[in-house]
């Protein structure tokens, strides 16, 4: 299947979230990994030709991503 | 606490028992009159007949990012001038105490010094608190967030590109030679003078979202209320580190995008000359 660009950013945008995972402490590790997954989850409902709404999560999202990768956040909890 | 709770009910009942008929006719809730009339209750009393009320809409955008699918949309909120402050800012504030509490808009100082209520206010950008209701004539006033930014909530823009930028330029004193006294740095009266004009902006980012060229390029062109930050760093006497802030300026996009529209000086709400202090760091590079 080809994905169009947003979806593409939707993906890479995941893909970042698992990588900044993986330089959490150990223990904490698939707190952060269920959490990224259950925020991209919320939105999973959209209508893939909603741009606006996809391109606002998105930045959202990045926003996000830089909050929580940040190496002071140790722990994420529901 | 609950003596205190119970002492407003209190009053809140007082307020709203008493003039009970006035309440009637007005066909508002009766709390929120009851609020109404704590807030104001001098003013309430000589303003309380329907007939001559100046009534005014306001159309004002609304977006709200917790549903994200739905379109931002216009509301229509109307005031009574009468009970209401001469500025756009008393306006909303009554509307967000009164009508709708969901409305969002930034604002502190209410005196036009500190630049959080930015907005498009019918079509020009500027500080709500310093914009005046337009009362003679009855049409609606549109209020918008500032054009071109991203909407965090309602009125609110997002500004965090614009404050990066800010700091881009290094907007503090830059010198490596100590004072001659050891204890201020001291400037001439000639050179002070060259500030005016300049140390006055409160960075409101009014003019830079009017600006054309800064809506298309605002990723690498600084804007007019940056730049005009640049030329108050080089115009002051006191920086001793001139050459390298006109150097960080020296390339296509930071400056040169500046097309002299001019659109910001026509909408400081400050009457500052943004336009002037650009044009003054082009004739600086170019000698």
């Amino acid at each position: 299947m080809r994905l169009s660009g947003l979806q593409k950013e939707v993906l890479s945008l995941y893909r970042q979230c698992l990588r900044e995972c993986r330089k959490k402490p150990e223990a904490t590790r698939m707190h952060f990994r269920s959490f990224a997954r259950v925020e991209f989850d919320k939105n999973i409902k959209i209508d893939k030709r909603d741009f606006g709404a996809i391109e606002f999560l998105l930045r959202k999202g990045r926003r996000q991503l830089e909050m929580y990768a940040s190496p002071g956040v140790k722990d994420v909890r529901k | 606490m609950a003596a205190l709770r119970s002492s407003t009910s209190a009053l809140l009942g007082a307020a709203a028992s008493r003039p009970a008929l006035r309440i009637a006719r007005a066909g508002v809730p009766a709390a929120v009159r009851g609020m109404a009339d704590l807030a104001s209750g001098a003013t309430h009393s000589n303003t309380a007949s329907g007939e001559n009320a100046k009534l005014k809409t306001f159309q004002i955008y609304r977006w709200n990012p917790d549903q994200p699918t739905e379109k931002p949309r216009m509301q229509a909120y109307t005031l009574d001038l009468n009970k209401t402050g001469p500025m756009v800012l008393d306006a909303l504030i009554r509307i967000k105490n009164e009508i709708d509490p969901t409305l969002t808009f930034r604002r502190s100082c209410r005196e036009g010094i500190c630049g959080s209520c930015a907005m498009n206010i019918n079509g020009t950008n500027t500080l709500a608190c310093l914009c005046r209701i337009p009362a003679e004539d009855n049409s609606e006033l549109k209020i918008y967030p500032l054009p071109h930014t991203y909407v965090v909530k309602d009125l609110v823009p997002d500004l965090t590109q614009f404050y990066k930028q800010y700091k881009s330029i290094k907007p503090y004193l830059q010198r490596d030679t100590p004072s001659p006294d050891g204890k201020e740095y001291r400037q001439s009266k000639a050179d002070r003078k060259k500030l005016d004009g300049l140390y006055e902006c409160i960075l409101c980012a009014c003019c830079s979202t009017s600006c054309p060229s800064y809506w298309w390029n605002s990723e690498e062109y600084l804007g007019p209320a940056i730049l005009l930050q640049s030329y108050r760093w080089l115009a002051d006497s006191r920086d001793e580190k001139t050459l390298q802030r006109r150097d960080a300026l020296n390339n296509s996009m930071s400056l040169y995008r500046c097309h002299t529209i001019l659109n910001c000086t026509r909408t400081c709400p400050k009457g500052l000359n943004p336009g002037l202090a650009i044009q003054s760091i082009k004739k600086e590079m170019a000698l």
